[in-house]
């Protein structure tokens, strides 16, 4: 279980991200929903390691992740698909691949990750040997996503997975989320594209310039009137 | 049957670039052999055979660390400093109990790729965990530092051991010592024992530990930091290891390269490894391409030989030498000249390419 109580984080003196709690249930799709600029990235860095936290503490199954480099937390099973489709773009789609597995320590078992990654993402193994920076944007999100699958999380962090996206790729991809909950892994999603998240996720949390102002489950959230006229277009 | 499966295997996208390099150095050293043997090689030449060796040694080295890593490092030749003045030091305090030269320049190789690479480490411990340029501006002025340092070092050897001293006259020796550094003069009647052949066997010894490094998961690493900082710890990549890794090999390899420099000349002064000379190693490492291993030892070739070459024309050489480094520069960004040579590239690779070699 990821238990975030009292997170603080500041950029010099502008406080980002001003106390909030939130937990993700070990099995559960929990998404965090706001405007630009609510704190949904900050949070997300914090979780990963990528920035210091200023206050609060942030715990995976007990175990005190803010004072962890990046690197460790990730070899504890919770991994990230940054904002932003960040690929090896002078790597190929497969050497992109292995890097995911960098942390592991279990290298044999490596081979049938990456049948499982090509088996939810096939396009990924049409273009095995492709130039990562060569692919679409959707296929490199798929890329991100497939890299991070093969840390073989327990819990996977995924920031914006639909920007920029076709409203067909979209579909996929939240398809695909779902697909990836199914077979056993948490998911935190950070979303600005509201409603789509609301339609799959267990549990919700609005997050507004630092502060959790809502909670609830994805439908209770969905069906909620400030909710809906504030991000879900009225 | 296996050599027969091997050939073709070197000729691979994967492997060409590595065939290329070996093949290339290989074949340089045969036939300056064969031409040093049958005495076609002038002089002047031949007295640039070490130092070219040295220097492609070393810009392999930074080629790591500015192609692969990519880190600016503006300090390179100061490390060359570090490997050079430690080994000289070293063999001319050994040079009664080890009079064999071979074994000596062997140990004072090791030794001053030992204590650069540690210089290395220490520079990279604070400086790697920054992120930006921070590395290219601390190696400059840990250039400045040690070529002061050592322009005011004076060290001798006597039967009681080492005599040190920042101020001339203080160094007491008993009669018999040796004086193993002058400060400004440098290091003095150092028994020149570099060989070509060392030199030879050192650029092997680069290729072999650069290549497996690019090539390794750790090198994969180390290109994924470069390429996307974000990306690469969010995978679980500890970006100042992969860094300090690329950074301590280079360093590492000034050193040895320095080392063998340092024992070709009888004397050698610190202002030799000035901030010059770390720029036209960089200058080697970009004109190669960056992550090109085989252009930099053909870039550091010309680069080394064009002044030499132009010596006829005294005065304008270093003239003509900026205008075909610039033309060189205009030239390789041609658009026209670039998809000309993609075309080429193309038609040789076929399916499937490989990243690692990455010239821009």
């Amino acid at each position: 279980m990821l238990k975030i109580s009292d997170l603080k984080v500041s950029y010099g003196m502008i406080e980002a991200i001003k106390g909030i709690s939130f937990e993700v249930n070990n099995g559960e799709i929990v998404t965090l929903i706001g405007a630009n600029g609510a704190g949904k990235t900050t949070t997300m860095h914090a979780i990963s390691g990528l920035l210091k936290p200023r206050g609060g503490s942030i715990t995976l199954d007990g175990t005190e992740l803010t004072k962890l480099p990046p690197h460790r937390i990730v070899s504890m099973g919770l991994a990230q698909v940054p904002e932003g489709r960040r690929v090896f773009a002078q790597q190929t789609v497969e050497e992109n691949l292995a890097l995911g597995a960098y942390s592991r320590k279990d290298k044999n078992e490596t081979a049938s990750d990456l049948t499982e990654v090509f088996t939810l993402f096939p396009r990924l193994l049409e273009r095995r040997k492709q130039m990562a920076g060569t692919l679409s944007g959707g296929e490199q999100q798929m890329l991100a996503m497939g890299r991070a699958l093969m840390a073989r999380p327990s819990i996977l962090l995924l920031d914006e997975p639909s920007m920029g996206l076709s409203p067909l790729l979209v579909s996929e991809i939240f398809h695909i989320i779902e697909e990836i909950n199914r077979k056993g892994t948490t998911i935190l999603l950070v979303e600005q594209n509201a409603k789509r998240a609301l339609a799959i996720a267990d549990r919700a949390y609005v997050l507004e310039t630092g502060l959790i102002t809502l909670s609830g489950t994805g439908s209770e959230l969905a069906n909620d009137e400030r909710v809906k006229k504030a991000y879900l277009g009225g | 049957m296996k050599t027969k499966k091997k050939l073709p295997a070197l000729m691979s996208a994967k492997y060409r670039g590595r065939t290329a390099s070996y093949g290339c150095v290989l074949a340089g050293w045969l036939i300056l052999e064969v031409m040093m043997h049958t005495g076609n090689l002038s002089s002047l030449f031949t007295s640039l055979l070490v130092p070219v060796c040295c220097y492609i040694v070393a810009a392999i080295g930074l080629n790591l660390n500015v192609g692969v890593s990519g880190e600016l490092n503006l300090g390179q030749a100061c490390f060359m400093s570090v490997g050079a003045f430690t080994a000289v030091c070293l063999s001319g305090s050994l040079a009664r109990t080890i009079p064999a030269p071979l074994p000596r320049l062997i140990l004072s190789i090791l030794a001053g790729a030992l204590i650069a690479a540690i210089f290395g480490i220490l520079i990279g411990i604070p400086v790697l965990k920054l992120e930006g340029d921070y590395l290219a501006i601390v190696t400059l002025a840990f250039g400045q530092i040690v070529k002061s340092l050592i322009t005011n070092m004076y060290l001798g050897v006597d039967e009681n051991g080492f005599h040190f001293s920042f101020v001339d006259n203080q160094v007491n020796m008993a009669p018999g010592g040796k004086m193993l550094l002058n400060g400004p003069m440098g290091a003095t009647g150092t028994e020149r024992i570099s060989t070509f052949t060392a030199g030879v066997i050192l650029i092997l010894l680069a290729l072999i530990v650069v290549y497996h490094l690019m090539y390794s998961r750790s090198g994969r690493a180390i290109m994924a930091a470069r390429d996307n900082r974000i990306a690469a710890e969010s995978v679980g990549i500890g970006i100042f290891k992969t860094k300090m890794l690329a950074f301590a090999v280079s360093s590492c390899l000034a050193g040895a390269a320095g080392a063998l420099y340092g024992l070709n000349y009888s004397t050698l002064v610190p202002a030799k490894f000035d901030f010059n000379t770390s720029i036209l190693l960089l200058v080697y490492v970009v004109l190669g391409g960056l992550g090109n291993m085989t252009g930099t030892i053909v870039a550091t070739v010309v680069l080394v030989l064009l002044p030499e070459l132009l010596r006829s024309m005294q005065d304008y050489r270093m003239l003509i030498y900026a205008v075909v480094l610039i033309l060189i520069m205009l030239l390789t960004n041609n658009e026209t000249l670039k998809t000309w040579v993609q075309k080429l590239k193309k038609r040789y690779t076929a399916k499937g390419g490989t990243a690692h070699d990455t010239e821009s």
